[in-house]
């Protein structure tokens, strides 16, 4: 008797073992991490837009969850492994500062797929992505000489990593190739996101002669301090006319959808594996808000930028590039500075009279 | 001389929500009690006063708004430290966690949306005196607010009864029983006002500062009131003169930036906090041995009859 017990247990208990991992394994679970609010209405809003297209693109195959707010630094990897905990199988980690506990948590984990946005640490379970952002920059400055009266331009900074040092180049590169004797002048709030600090230096610059703002920050503060005062500027990672309807020229606006939805392809076939991902305008990741309050001339001289860029036909780190001591910098690829260039860039290009900040 | 108007302008608003709210928390810890929930209270009170400006259309209703839900924040925190004599430091830091997060739930709906923000003052023609027309006549309400009530601050401390009271109240909770004023009544009463008042300085920033909503909006500043009351060795004019000192530096960093002296920006973004220890460490050099001048019933809970 007891032992006809036993086994009926043991086959039911098999059953349902098995049962249960099936079911565990129809879904994939995939999780994100944004560093800011999913309400920035800007880069983390972004983000949480590519999560939904994934969750639409592929109903009923994967489940996906974020947290949000997670700060840069010890806590990120607790909330990484968070995620795995929970059972997520493809993990995003959407800021430049969670690299390296991304990388810890990888190490950890090698049954798990994580990429890293907008870094540059690699491991077999590890892959990293990113927007060319520096060519929507170099767009911005082209339209941003055009609209200037005063001749300078005011930008707002975040942290001193290559990736805002090489944006801050491409625009000047890009006003310059409109207006040579552009001036720009750099307040560096070190935050991403901070609407109170990005106002005051909005403030300042124009204060001091600043006509035209470009951030590199993820509040919509400097585009509504912009329309108040009656001066342009440029939205960051999503379109943000509503708060700036007289004063937004354009912005550059992330798409992470498509990316997002080959990535999770991948990992359902089986097929994903660890790489690097750059993509700009041609690929859709990166493309341009609307050009708003500006004359069709402007519009067309823009439209027609993004389009040399998107075709290969214009790079905005073509040589010869001036450093500050008006030396040209060494040509890596070929005809334009290659990759690993603009990825490490720590210097201003000529026509910024500030030091390079320390980073 | 357009910069330098421009400049301070900019310093009296920066400064603004910190006075408004140490204010408060000047008053609720000459009464002896330690809020550390300022943050919290500010946050909820940002939040509050734009959807009350936003579902109103009025800024009066969203300052009234924040004022209230600082009040009712401070209130929890009364039940827990008067009512329940729990550690003060504690529950404040506990009401602060609450108060972010309730922020974030309260604001979730308004993200993205955005109002017109407070009105200025524009007296005819002497609004448009050079320097003194923007900087002393060019404000909005919050910011004459602020002074007001610094004033009115200091006048109840310093030449009222009622004042005088409190403070003993601050200074020797026992004796001021010994002598039968209701300690905690009088406490509950400050600490509401101290709450109403982080609040409103928290509403400040949606609805005069940068007229939208986003999470974590007051980035910290309910810290900065609490160390400008320390600063302020409990004065309201010395308040006053720490509120725009940090608020002064904070600008002037940004500025320096902007003109491109070429000092690294995270030394320039620490300038307004090293000048406060440095002023600080000044004024108690100053002072020599004359001790601690913080209330000495601060932070202690009152349980009569023991």
């Amino acid at each position: 008797m007891k032992r006809i017990l036993v086994t009926v247990a043991a086959v039911g208990l098999a059953l349902g073992a098995a049962l249960f991992s099936a079911s565990g394994q129809q879904k994939l679970k995939v999780g994100f991490i944004y560093v800011g609010p999913v309400g920035d209405m800007g880069y983390s809003y972004q983000h949480d837009v590519g999560r939904k297209a994934v969750e639409e693109a592929f109903k009923g195959q994967v489940e996906t969850s974020f947290l949000e707010n997670v700060n840069e630094g010890p806590d990120a990897e607790r909330a990484i492994e968070q995620l795995v905990r929970a059972g997520n199988k493809l993990i995003f980690t959407t800021s430049f500062g969670f690299m390296d506990a991304t990388v810890k948590v990888a190490k950890k984990y090698p049954n798990v797929m994580f990429e890293h946005a907008t870094g540059y640490k690699r491991e077999k379970n590890l892959a990293t992505y990113s927007g060319r952002f520096y060519e929507g920059r170099y767009v911005q400055g082209v339209i941003a000489a055009k609209m200037t009266k005063s001749g300078t331009l005011g930008y707002i900074a975040s942290f001193p990593i290559p990736e805002v040092v090489s944006g801050i180049n491409a625009t000047m590169l890009g006003a310059q190739s409109v207006r040579p004797d552009i001036k720009v002048k750099i307040i560096w709030v070190n935050s991403w996101y901070d609407p109170g600090k990005e106002a005051a230096a909005a403030r300042a610059l124009a204060d001091q002669g600043a006509d035209v703002l470009m951030q590199h920050t993820d509040s919509a503060a400097a585009m509504q301090f912009a329309n108040e005062r009656g001066i342009f500027a440029f939205g960051q990672d999503s379109d943000m006319i509503k708060f700036g309807p007289k004063s937004q020229l354009s912005g550059i606006i992330e798409n992470w959808g498509p990316y997002y939805i080959d990535r999770v392809k991948l990992a359902l076939d089986g097929k994903w594996t660890s790489g690097d991902f750059w993509g700009g305008f041609s690929t859709k990741i990166v493309h341009m808000a609307p050009f708003t309050n500006m004359g069709d001339d402007v519009k067309k001289l823009a439209a027609d930028t993004e389009a040399a860029i998107a075709s290969g036909t214009l790079h905005p780190f073509k040589c010869p590039v001036l450093g500050q001591d008006g030396k040209p910098i060494e040509c890596k690829g070929g005809t334009h500075l290659d990759d690993g260039q603009i990825l490490s860039m720590n210097y201003y290009v000529k026509g910024i009279d500030e030091k390079p900040p320390a980073n | 001389m357009e910069f330098a108007e421009a400049v301070i302008v900019t310093i009296i608003t920066a400064s603004t929500p910190l006075l408004l709210a140490a204010a408060g928390e000047l008053v609720v810890e000459r009464a002896g009690v330690l809020n550390l929930g300022v943050e919290g209270m500010m946050i909820v009170g940002a939040a509050c006063g734009f959807a009350g400006a936003y579902l109103s259309g009025s800024i009066l209703i969203g300052a009234l708004c924040g004022i209230l839900a600082g009040a009712a924040l401070a209130a929890v925190f009364a039940a827990l430290t008067l009512g329940l004599a729990a550690n003060q430091v504690a529950s404040g830091l506990a009401l602060t966690i609450l108060g972010v997060g309730l922020s974030g739930l309260i604001g979730a709906g308004y993200v993205g949306q955005r109002i017109e923000g407070a009105a200025h003052l524009h007296i005819r023609h002497l609004s448009d005196i050079p320097f003194v027309g923007p900087v002393l006549l060019g404000q909005d309400a919050f910011v004459y607010l602020s002074v007001a009530l610094t004033i009115a601050i200091w006048h109840f401390l310093y030449r009222t009864r009622a004042g005088l009271i409190l403070r003993a109240v601050g200074d020797n909770h026992a004796s001021a029983h010994a002598l039968g004023y209701p300690v905690l009544r009088i406490r509950l009463g400050a600490v509401l006002f101290g709450g109403a008042c982080a609040g409103l300085g928290g509403a400040y920033l949606p609805l005069a500062y940068t007229p939208f909503w986003v999470t974590g909006m007051t980035a910290g500043r309910g810290w900065i009131a609490l160390a400008l009351v320390v600063f302020a060795s409990w004065l309201p004019f010395r308040l006053m003169v720490g509120a725009y000192l940090f608020g002064g530096i904070t600008i002037l960093q940004l500025h320096a930036q902007a003109i491109g002296l070429g000092i690294p920006s995270q030394l320039m973004s620490s300038l307004p906090y090293l000048a406060t220890i440095i002023v600080l460490v000044a004024i108690s050099w100053m002072r020599g041995r004359a001790g601690s001048p913080a209330p000495a019933s601060l932070g202690l809970a009152f349980v009569p009859d023991r």
